[in-house]
């Protein structure tokens, strides 16, 4: 339906000093403790494929060392890889010149990082609008287009204000606003609110979520935490020491985990919380319409758990946003998803 | 076998005059060939040098002072040290020391200037290059190190007497704070900052004017305060050869003994000191305020 957005393929990364021959070791089979003890290298990542859909969010996660964040920073190559390509838009970044490298990081792509990186000498305003200098954008031009984003994500009133001033929380809600300023149609998000406090990055991620909603951006998402990646991620690729374990919504991997690793990881996970109805559902074939109850699509278990154990439906209809029918889900099904 | 280790195995006498005498003609050929093609090369440095000592000594001395104390307003934002700088120089003037205090201002106002001038832009060739940072350390080294006597002989030599081997003299010492100072204040820079400069696509040069200098200014500003406080420490070395200002009677205090003029110029000179370091840091503390969240 929707577009292959990024496309990685076949990418390695390995840290040391002759990575080439690292690399030839690596293809041959040597894991990553073996090619640090007997080669001295390290290996980032091994062997990456993932496709990212256009006007979605991808996020990658994994423990620290998992190589996520050497991940994304492949997609505007901050890092070079030792092998492989990422194709964005058709076209081979890892093949690109100095100049449209820097062309393509202005106009194409934006991104968050965990600590801010903000400009401390420059104000909240300044720092939007660092994306619209770079691009030498006309400065008129520049502040309307700064002053909206920052009134978007609540800032209003402290545009000139300066970084330190500022709570993590509020800091990062301008490191959102310096990246959506820039107008790029792929935002990468490197843990952009790990640092913050629980209920801080919740807020940030009602706000990029609702932003989203309207903005369509693709948005590539690195975190540590599985409650953040099921909550944001349309779809989840799970790194671990420099290999993609899964990859796929989030539904998948709580439902069917491919590796014990990724079993560890989501066994605690709260279902009812991050399955939605759509993601059980299963085709409509004449079901009975008395006594069903109707849940939306989007409806996580939790939101309607409730009402099925009072009102003992005999089975769910699951509806779209046009109100269409779209599944249904029997309440037998729903008590095999809870008790896992 | 006793002899050889009981005395060194110098070269001989012969051989070591020989060296000797052999480095030193060739630098005096050297001297003779382009002394003054070197000496050109400084004449708009002379020029402007002499240029703003005139200006200080011959303009009325109300207008000067009052020229300093705005300067000195501006820089610090400090109501106290203003008129602790007033009443230093009203100080100086009284005890008959305002033309070499002028003098002496000049000079290293000049040096000062050159250093930064100089000494920014090769710290940032450091900074950005790791094969110039293995070259520039050793020298900063020598710089700082080598007694200041010992390269006032080629610049004599060199240059003769005056104020252009006296400035020469005073910015080598000077200068290498100020180089090491850019050089680390741009390698301290975060990183992270550097990357998101990358990300959103800034070419070196934008990322050296909008970000790695303005975020190591403050480190930049120590090493400005330093490079004054040593060219002002050298005014005493560098008016043995002729240049004039406080160091002058200093060293006529010295070889005369007159201990009260020693002291009378040397508290100017400390003078002097106090007011360009108490300027220089609180106007560099000023512009990294917004970092420590003390202005609101």
């Amino acid at each position: 339906m929707s577009e292959i957005k990024i496309q990685i393929k076949n990418l390695y990364k390995i840290f040391g000093k002759n990575p080439k021959s690292a690399l030839e070791q690596v293809k041959d089979g040597v894991n990553k403790d073996e090619l640090l003890e007997k080669h001295n290298h390290v290996l980032g990542l091994k062997d990456i494929n993932l496709d990212i859909k256009e006007k979605s969010i991808q996020v990658v996660m994994g423990l620290s060392g998992s190589g996520k964040s050497t991940l994304i920073r492949h997609i505007n190559r901050l890092i070079e890889p030792t092998d492989g390509s990422v194709i964005v838009d058709g076209e081979d970044v890892l093949k690109m010149s100095d100049e449209s490298l820097r062309d393509f990081r202005r106009k194409k792509t934006a991104m968050v990082f965990q600590r801010f990186a903000l400009l401390p000498h420059k104000t909240v305003l300044e720092n939007t609008m660092f994306g619209l200098h770079i691009q030498k954008v006309d400065e008129k031009e520049a502040n309307t287009r700064a002053r909206r984003w920052i009134d978007r994500v609540g800032l209003s009133g402290y545009e000139e204000k300066y970084p330190q001033h500022l709570s993590g929380g509020m800091q990062q809600r301008v490191g959102l606003a310096r990246a959506l300023t820039n107008d790029g149609e792929i935002l990468l998000m490197d843990e952009a609110f790990s640092a913050l406090d629980p209920l801080i990055r919740k807020d940030m991620q009602d706000i990029l979520l609702e932003l989203q909603d309207e903005l369509h951006k693709t948005v590539v998402f690195i975190t540590h935490d599985l409650d953040e990646a099921l909550k944001i991620g349309d779809r989840i690729a799970i790194l671990k020491d420099g290999i993609m374990d899964q990859e796929g919504i989030p539904a998948d991997i709580l439902l069917s985990p491919k590796t014990q690793y990724v079993k560890d990881f989501v066994e605690d996970v709260n279902r009812a919380r991050v399955i939605k109805a759509k993601h059980i559902m299963s085709e409509l074939n004449g079901q009975d319409r008395d006594n069903a109850m109707v849940v939306d699509q989007d409806d996580f278990i939790d939101r309607f758990i409730d009402k099925v154990i009072s009102d003992k439906p005999s089975c769910l209809i699951v509806k779209n946003k046009n109100n269409d029918e779209i599944g249904y889900l029997s309440t037998k099904r729903l008590s095999e998803i809870l008790k896992r | 076998m006793e002899d050889f280790l009981s005395e060194f195995p110098e070269l001989s006498r012969e051989t070591l005059r020989f060296i000797k005498k052999g480095f030193d003609a060739s630098y005096r050929a050297f001297s003779r060939e382009y002394g003054d093609t070197i000496e050109a090369v400084f004449d708009p440095v002379l020029y402007f040098l002499v240029w703003f000592e005139k200006l200080l000594q011959n303009s009325p001395w109300p207008i000067v002072l009052i020229c300093f104390l705005a300067v000195i307003y501006f820089g610090s934002r400090k109501i106290s040290v203003t008129i602790g700088s007033l009443f230093a120089f009203l100080l100086i003037g009284i005890f008959g020391m305002w033309e070499d205090t002028m003098s002496t201002v000049s000079i290293i106002g000049v040096c000062t200037m050159l250093s930064i001038g100089i000494g920014i832009p090769v710290g940032v060739l450091m900074a950005k290059s790791e094969r110039a940072q293995r070259i520039c350390t050793p020298i900063l080294d020598v710089m700082q190190t080598m007694p200041s006597f010992v390269y006032l002989i080629p610049v004599v030599m060199l240059l003769g007497i005056g104020k252009i081997p006296g400035l020469l003299a005073v910015v080598i010492y000077a200068i290498p704070p100020i180089i090491r100072l850019t050089n680390l204040g741009i390698r301290e820079v975060d990183k992270e900052v550097l990357e998101a400069a990358d990300a959103f696509g800034a070419n070196p040069r934008q990322k050296l004017f909008q970000v790695q200098l303005p975020l190591a200014l403050p480190t930049i500003f120590a090493g400005i305060n330093q490079t004054i406080m040593m060219a002002l420490a050298m005014v005493v070395i560098a008016s043995m050869i002729g240049v004039k200002g406080l160091g002058q009677p200093v060293l006529k205090a010295i070889t005369n003994q007159y201990f009260a003029m020693g002291l009378f110029n040397g508290l100017a000179i400390v003078a002097l000191a106090i007011i360009f370091d108490r300027v220089s840091q609180s106007f560099g503390h000023r512009i990294q305020q917004h970092r420590s969240g003390s202005r609101e």
